[in-house]
């Protein structure tokens, strides 16, 4: 972290997100600098995911402020849930990328048309651009062979290669990825992993993980964040958080992770 | 060999069925989208007025509407050709029906779906018509194939609108022969052909959209 040189990039102050009684983010505070890749661990349940969700517009929250490069998701007089025009939400979008959990390939699709075409339809691009765009990180993911095929033909882990791919031909400044191997049978986790490990060295894209890989999430990030009941209980380097915890839930949770 | 005697006026008759039938389905397609879509995307007013279009046209007798759209409507003013009653009608419940079945595959796309579309920045036309309605499409032919061979049935109501149609043909000529084991059996005949021709282009239709690798048996992943 280049302490305060430059302002954070991601700023949540005092969010609070309820689904009916429960809350599930509690006056939460967290600021993401540029280009910083964070990783939140923690047990299920603890808002981790809502984190990410709430960034990518996917769910309102009801109190405090979140900005996005100075932008407020919420809009004065806008009506709930989102209290931001769609136009509006359209433009907090256009900086941030989600991987999900279970790939969310478009099925009818093949694969090089999954990752092309937001690029076409969104940013207006030309389909011979979005091709050549798409050909080009299919291959980064090493994915180049199987542009023709369709999603129900490849494995999970080629699948979550192919949702990053398409998360990259928007070219966000912002990338999440919701718990991007839990889906996976084991011997197809390390490809993923491979992939996320390779973006991480991006200098210029900031990257938010929700993992329970603790290894991966040590060997990538620059700081590691542990939640617990929607709040952030401890934070710091990887090497702090995970040789010495100073929280008790901390230890607990990882002394159960790491058997 | 009397009955061989009926076949050209019956045959006359199936013509006027079919082409009914084939309009009524064609209008009503349209109108089921439009109204199924309108539940789902509309907003409030939107929503409404295609929910009280289903319920009212779904709620109601078709006997009912027909005679309603032919003897009552000119009384202000407003009157079509039989066929055209006939069609417009069988129209509106086709569409009637058919929305339900578009609302329903729409609603069954799953939420993932929308949420990754929306991940992607696409706008709520684009996430409609190049995510959620080509999956959605898959899962309405089947219902479509069934209200297609429903309507095919129902559309012997028009004959009752003075429409000769395969069933008025019948009626006729039974009224002229008093053979009624005989014409009312070609007349069975002719409805079932006629279906079962529906049937195997609808089958088609499934199989060609469920070619190719995109949606295999086991679909959803």
């Amino acid at each position: 972290m280049t302490d305060n040189v430059k302002p954070p990039l991601i700023q949540f102050a005092g969010v609070t997100k309820r689904f009916g009684a429960l809350t599930v983010l509690d006056n939460f505070n967290f600021e993401v600098a540029p280009g910083e890749k964070v990783t939140l661990i923690g047990p299920s349940g603890s808002g981790k995911s809502t984190v990410l969700r709430i960034l990518m517009t996917l769910e309102p929250f009801q109190e405090g402020r979140l900005t996005l490069a100075g932008m407020d998701y919420h809009e004065p007089g806008a009506a709930a849930p989102f209290r931001a025009s769609e136009r509006h939400l359209r433009n907090i979008r256009s900086h941030v990328g989600m991987v999900f959990q279970s790939f969310n390939l478009f099925p009818h699709m093949s694969v090089i048309r999954n990752v092309a075409e937001a690029p076409v339809r969104v940013l207006g691009l030309s389909r011979d651009e979005a091709q050549a765009r798409a050909v080009d990180l299919l291959a980064l993911v090493g994915l180049a062979d199987k542009k023709d095929h369709f999603p129900s033909q490849l494995s999970g882990g080629q699948q979550q290669r192919v949702a990053i791919a398409r998360a990259l031909a928007m070219r966000p400044r912002v990338l999440l990825f919701d718990e991007p191997t839990s889906a996976l049978d084991p011997q197809l986790v390390g490809e993923v992993l491979a992939v996320i490990r390779d973006l991480a060295h991006e200098h210029d894209l900031t990257m938010l993980l929700v993992t329970h890989e603790m290894r991966f999430a040590r060997e990538v990030s620059d700081r590691v964040c542990f939640f617990d009941k929607g709040q952030i209980c401890e934070q710091g380097s990887p090497e702090a958080i995970f040789t010495a915890p100073s929280h008790p839930r901390t230890c607990e949770f990882l002394a159960s992770v790491l058997g | 060999m009397q009955w061989v005697s009926y076949l050209p006026s019956l045959a006359q008759g199936a013509l006027v069925t079919a082409w009914i039938t084939l309009a009524a389905i064609a209008i009503g397609a349209l109108l089921a989208f439009v109204a199924g879509i309108a539940r789902v995307e509309g907003g409030r007013i939107v929503s409404t007025l295609a929910l009280c279009y289903t319920e009212l046209f779904r709620g109601t007798s078709l006997l009912v509407q027909l005679f309603w759209f032919y003897y009552a409507l000119p009384l202000i003013g407003i009157s079509f050709e039989p066929v055209a009653t006939g069609i417009l009608v069988l129209a509106l419940h086709v569409g009637a029906y058919g929305s339900e079945i578009v609302r329903g595959a729409l609603a069954s796309v799953s939420v993932q779906q929308v949420e990754a579309a929306r991940a992607l920045n696409f706008g709520r036309w684009h996430t409609l018509v190049h995510v959620t309605l080509p999956q959605a499409l898959i899962e309405m032919l089947p219902a479509f194939g069934n209200l297609a061979i429903e309507t095919l049935k129902l559309s012997s109501l028009v004959s009752l609108i003075s429409i000769a149609d395969l069933t008025f043909r019948a009626q006729s000529i039974r009224n002229l022969t008093l053979d009624s084991a005989g014409v009312y059996t070609l007349t069975l005949v002719g409805y079932f052909a006629m279906s079962l021709v529906l049937m195997m282009v609808m089958r088609l239709i499934e199989r060609l959209a469920r070619r190719g690798a995109a949606f295999p048996r086991a679909a959803h992943s």
